[in-house]
């Protein structure tokens, strides 16, 4: 067996402490230990985003951190986007203009746009597309999502 | 995921002396892990041969950018964020904003490092091409100290480094152009952003007297490691820039890079593509 | 209801993170499940070998030596085994052998690598030439999964009379879909006096999945289940594909008695599973002095790999899209699908259609050229109208608008100043070329020929205790729309506001067989059975006293809450019927191959380096006549993605094949484009409501994959001059070989 280690974390502000394989993907962890089954994998290789969450602030492939270097991390996932039912600005923009159409990259099209707010809070259409390149969807043609984006970021104002 | 998770060994040393110590213990055995953007792809589809790896992320001896009157120190932790978001970088280094700009996208950009993009040594990346350009240097350290190292002696052939088995990089020091300098940078990937470089060139020159004083040329993706394309250096040196001879610096190219066939792109793309950069730099450099 | 932008009925918890998609789905104590597969093309299977370090006596181990019922993929034609056995024929690289399943994903993993085969290698046939040569024989006697001939006039004089021939060869690629959730099956068989088999998976079509069960048990109706998850995206994808792998979880959940998990990760759903067929084209026509077309002789190629699967019809429908949007009086088509060595491919997006269209419609630009003539000219000279008859003899009989449609298209993207404008800019040195391109097309709305009559669909209604409506059908949620869609067209018909509408889930125990979610049908075909079932269903609730006409929506949510009180159940079904006045005959392709088409003009707008052959879309319209539009937005959405879609088919996305398989199985190596790869892509709809469907509306979701590609070719060649583009993707690499044969003449 391989070694364990004891991972300890907080994810949307609750603390958790688990026995993981040191190499376990951060997404693992948070899908199958701790059933935060929002976020996605789609390629295991950090190439569509799917698996985006933000770790300590910033916006990551969970599939391509390895558990060890999640310790202590403050994570969130898309389960800590809303305000108990109310959802955030994002949120209920992509719902709104369907930025959301499978759903599948939804949520780390969510956290990528959460990250891209908060240090461009009034982005240009170019800016908007620059931000999200990292998170492949499929079924929009990325129209709806950049729109999404930008309702959201005029409702803020 | 094809991968499984295979009994493995992970220290986290607290201190870049410890991480030393134990390189210098058990030379080889240990791979060192950084930012994971590039091992943990190769760890998730199953192909990692290694099992005993030392997690140098937090190491803060090895973080930071920092300034002197000469040159840029980046500690070879310094994600592409850092090196985006650093002003001083903005200032002297425009090919290497360009570099991190292009590295995967923001989530890769966030996690992967200047060291590990150096010591993955892939032929591809988009940093070397840049810090081949400013002529960067290495510092390399183990347990008997440091050496430093010119970046463009670093690289000796496909994945083969000058870099000892119980040594870590742990900066790369860039001098900050004087006079009046030349910046070109351009990448070709296999589409605007979140792409591999088919071709990567970056040049600085530096202009005295409207001829090209000094003249660096980086190139990924064209060689087993990033390179510098000499022979076109050596040809335009000294050249007055209103006369330079592109042709013959496209000639020249021939004998600096050596292009393969693979997935991304054919050798003969890369080869029309490469020399096409240099001649729309060439231009460039003409106006400048 | 029908025209408004109604929300997305499982948007909220999209975008909550909380809808549960396959892999989603908590199934205590379930094994993890893996494919061996054969790693080479083509051979005869002798020994299976369990190799060292492994306990093979903790894994669940199934063979085709286990198969309880029929091993035979139940399709078009059952010609695929779920697995190959002992002395069988091995008939691509990817090929199933057998399967495995262990309590732990790393064992499961670590065991797939320690099986051996042993196989006799045979020689394998990889490529569409090398099937029509015969150079082995590897499916019945001509290597041919099927042969449609559609003839009509006889083009045979015209040729050695017409003032021009023109002949071309087009080719297309494999694409992939590239859904973002791969391939992911979930399986519980119950073993006992009653055996009953349960799947939960990522499915388009949960009625051919039953089907398939049903046959690979030996089980009747009544013993399969099936249910639909929140599906990731599909795009045909996940059509026939998911027989095959549900069979395997319910194989592996048989004989271990356990729940069994089977989730693809990306690199073995690239490899493995179905992706659009190559193609190759040839066409020859025959235009008279003033450019009216007089003949057209195709012959029409796909490469439908080892098994027939979906073949047969995606020949048929590129088949019949062939000839375009142009009235011909001499055609003849000649259509083939060919076996060989190589993983099936199966439905995408466009079914068979974007590849013929992208041959005529980067052929109509060739012809004009060769006439003289400019290429919008020559389309407005040859376009189908009112009282035209296409290829099958098929009479049009809308009010058909194609030049209004193209000219809309025209005029969005200042198609002829722009033109003009780079006309001088190119001549200048800069190495950036800029060109605009036109295509103009048709997609067929629902199954081809007598596809509906065969599934005769039953869609329905159910009133729930708390007054609202919900709706029964088997058709999925993909993305497209479909939960909306259907609410909106029951609360139309029913006069009801959308929130009292609800979607059941797909669920082959609670909901009837509506048919596949394929060929743009849905909204068209089920909905307008949806439309049939709740007019039913508020005549019952006034027949049976419970309601008075009119009536406000308490009323009517009263008088369903007071019904189902009273009856215990309240359902009303509508079942498909082929309208009058259509008919089709399968054996000489004669008739009305759809009810209807939808339309589309779409231009584009290129800006290509010559430094480095890569290719920006500045500006993409897309102009098309698609009914009444149902929802906007989300009809907006699908003709965006779908155009986004075609433009990765037609610049960028290419299945590497080596030997049988793809060896640029990764994100990272097939390249799909990203936001900052797109321009936004502009949307117009042309209405012109059609009986057919409810409301007037006809299909959408395939439409927009058929034009980009010949847009693209057709604008790159405007940039660049007269140039061999017939092939897609125009891959930079491509591009420069292209601009290097013009350069060595």
């Amino acid at each position: 067996m391989a070694d364990q280690i004891m991972l300890s974390l907080k994810v949307n502000g609750q603390s958790h402490s688990l026995q993981v394989h040191p190499f376990a993907r951060l997404l693992d962890v948070l899908r199958e230990d701790l059933r935060f089954t929002g976020t996605k994998e789609g390629c295991g290789e950090g190439e569509c985003g799917v698996c985006s969450i933000l770790l300590n602030g910033r916006l990551v492939n969970s599939c391509l951190v390895p558990a060890v270097q999640a310790q202590g991390g403050e994570i969130v996932t898309v389960e800590g986007l809303a305000d108990g039912q109310r959802l955030s600005s994002l949120q209920d923009a992509f719902l709104t203009q369907n930025g959301a159409q499978c759903g599948f990259c939804t949520p780390g099209m969510l956290l990528a746009a959460t990250d891209l707010l908060q240090r461009n809070p009034h982005p240009d259409e170019a800016a908007v597309r620059e931000g999200l390149a990292g998170n492949l969807c499929r079924c929009t043609g990325y129209v709806k999502i950049v729109d999404a984006v930008q309702t959201a970021a005029r409702e803020a104002r | 995921m094809r991968g499984y998770l295979p009994p493995v060994e992970v220290r986290v040393p607290a201190t870049l002396g410890e991480a030393l110590t134990l390189l210098a213990a058990e030379p080889g055995l240990w791979t060192p892990l950084a930012g994971g953007t590039d091992l943990m792809v190769v760890f998730n589809a199953g192909h990692l041969k290694a099992t005993r790896f030392l997690d140098l992320s937090r190491l803060t001896e090895l973080r930071g950018i920092a300034e002197d009157n000469n040159l840029l120190s980046f500690g070879s932790l310094s994600t592409y964020t850092d090196l985006r978001e650093c002003r001083a970088v903005h200032q002297h280094f425009p090919n290497l904003v360009k570099s991190a700009q292009v590295t995967g996208a923001l989530a890769i950009q966030n996690r992967g490092t200047l060291g590990g993009n150096i010591a993955n040594a892939s032929p591809a990346a988009d940093t070397p091409p840049s810090l081949l350009a400013y002529g960067a240097e290495l510092e390399l350290v183990s347990v008997l100290g440091s050496r430093r190292v010119a970046y463009a002696s670093f690289h000796q052939g496909y994945k083969q480094m000058d870099l000892a088995p119980d040594e870590l990089v742990a900066k790369v020091l860039v001098p900050k152009p004087t006079g009046r300098g030349f910046h070109y940078f351009r990448k070709v990937g296999t589409r605007q952003a979140q792409a591999i470089s088919k071709v990567c060139l970056a040049a600085y020159a530096r202009l005295e007297k409207g001829c090209v004083a000094e003249l660096r040329i980086g190139l990924g993706s064209v060689a087993p490691a990033p390179v510098r394309a000499r022979a076109v250096e050596q040809l335009l040196l000294g050249q007055p820039l209103a006369s330079l001879p592109i042709e013959a610096a496209r000639l020249a190219l021939g004998s600096d890079i050596s292009p393969i066939d693979d997935i991304r792109a054919t050798a003969h793309y890369r080869s029309v593509v490469t020399g096409n950069l240099l001649a729309q730099m060439l231009r460039e450099l003409t106006q400048a | 209801m029908i025209g408004a932008n109604s929300v997305r009925k499982e948007g909220r918890a999209k975008v909550l993170g909380t809808a549960i998609y396959t892999d989603d789905k908590f199934m205590p104590g379930a094994l993890h499940g893996v494919t061996v597969r054969s790693s080479v093309p083509r051979g005869i299977l002798r020994e299976i070998v369990f190799g060292e370090g492994i306990a093979w006596d903790e894994f669940t181990i199934v063979t085709a030596a286990d198969i309880p019922g029929t091993n035979r993929v139940a399709s078009v034609v059952d010609d695929q085994p779920f697995l190959v056995g002992l002395g069988e024929e091995i008939t691509h690289p990817e090929q199933p052998i057998l399967l495995l399943a262990h309590s732990d994903r790393a064992e499961a993993e670590r065991a797939r690598a320690a099986v051996r085969l042993v196989v006799d290698e045979l020689p394998a046939i990889l490529d569409i030439q090398a099937s029509l040569d015969l150079e082995q024989v590897i499916y019945s006697t001509d290597n041919l999964l099927k042969e449609i001939r559609i003839e009509k006039g006889d083009p045979a004089p015209i040729w050695a009379q017409a003032a021009h021939v023109v002949v071309g060869e087009y080719r297309t690629g494999a694409q992939e879909q590239m859904y973002l959730e791969p391939n992911a099956m979930l399986a519980l068989v119950e073993r006992g006096a009653e055996t009953r088999v349960s799947v939960w998976g990522s499915l388009q079509c949960p009625y051919y999945v039953h089907g398939a069960l049903k046959q690979l048990f030996g089980l009747p109706e009544g013993r399969v289940r099936v249910v639909a998850m929140e599906m990731g995206g599909a795009f045909g994808g996940k059509e026939d594909y998911p027989s095959v792998n549900a069979g395997h979880a319910a194989l592996l959940s048989w004989k271990s008695g356990l729940p069994v998990r089977l989730i693809y990760d990306r690199e073995e759903d690239l490899a493995c599973t179905t992706k659009r067929h190559p193609s190759r084209t040839r066409l020859r026509t025959a235009f008279d002095a003033e450019g009216h077309l007089l003949a057209l002789e195709a012959d029409f190629v796909l490469d439908g790999g080892a098994y027939a699967t979906l073949s047969p019809v995606v020949l048929s429908r590129g088949a019949v899209h062939v000839g375009g949007v142009y009235r011909c009086p001499n055609v003849r088509i000649h259509a083939r699908a060919v076996a060989t060595n190589t993983p099936p491919p199966g439905a995408f997006r466009g079914f068979g259609a974007p590849q013929s269209l992208f041959a005529i419609e980067r052929h109509m630009d060739l012809c004009a050229r060769r006439l003289g003539l400019d290429a919008v000219e020559l389309r407005r000279r040859n376009f189908l109208h009112m009282g035209d008859t296409m290829a099958t003899g098929q009479v049009i009989r809308e009010d058909l608008d194609l030049p209004g449609l193209m000219d809309r298209a025209l005029a969005e993207i200042h198609y002829a100043d722009r033109r003009a404008a780079h006309a001088i800019t190119n001549t200048e040195s800069g190495p950036i070329k800029r060109g605009l391109g036109l295509a103009v097309f048709m997609h067929g709305c629902g199954f081809t020929g007598n596809g509906e009559s065969h599934v005769a669909s039953v869609a329905g209604v159910e009133g729930l205790s708390d007054g609202t409506v919900s709706v029964l059908a088997a058709s999925t949620e993909m993305g497209q729309g479909k939960n909306t869609v259907f609410a909106q067209i029951v609360a139309e018909a029913l006069g009801l506001p959308y929130e009292l509408v609800d979607v059941a889930c797909v669920d082959t125990d609670h909901v009837p067989n509506s048919g596949p979610t394929v060929a743009s049908r849905s909204t068209m075909m089920v909905g307008r059975i949806l439309e049939d079932a709740a007019i039913g269903f508020k005549q019952s609730l006034v027949q049976q006293g419970f309601l008075q006409e009119p009536y406000t929506a308490e009323a009517f949510q009263a008088a369903v809450k007071k019904a189902v009180a009273h009856l215990g159940r309240l359902r009303c079904y509508g079942q498909y019927h082929r309208p009058p006045n259509i008919s089709w005959d399968d054996k000489t392709y004669r008739g009305d191959a759809y009810p209807t088409y939808s339309w589309g003009a779409y231009a584009a707008e290129v800006a290509v380096d010559l430094d480095t052959y890569e290719v920006r879309v500045e500006d993409f319209v897309a102009v098309q006549e698609v009914g009444r539009v149902v929802n906007p937005t989300l009809a907006a959405g699908q003709i965006e993605g779908g155009v986004a879609q075609g433009i990765g088919w037609g610049l960028w996305e290419e299945v590497t094949m080596k030997q049988g398989r793809m060896v640029n199985n990764q994100m990272t190596n097939y390249i799909i484009p990203t936001s900052a790869d797109l321009p936004r892509i502009r949307v117009v709809f042309l209405e012109n409501a059609h009986h057919a469907g409810p409301g007037g509306a006809k299909g959408i979701g395939e439409l927009p994959m058929d034009g980009p590609a010949p847009a693209l070719a057709n604008a790159l060649e405007n940039a660049l001059g007269p140039l061999r583009l017939d092939e897609v993707p125009m891959t930079p690499d491509r591009l420069l070989s292209r601009c290097e044969e013009v350069a060595h003449g």
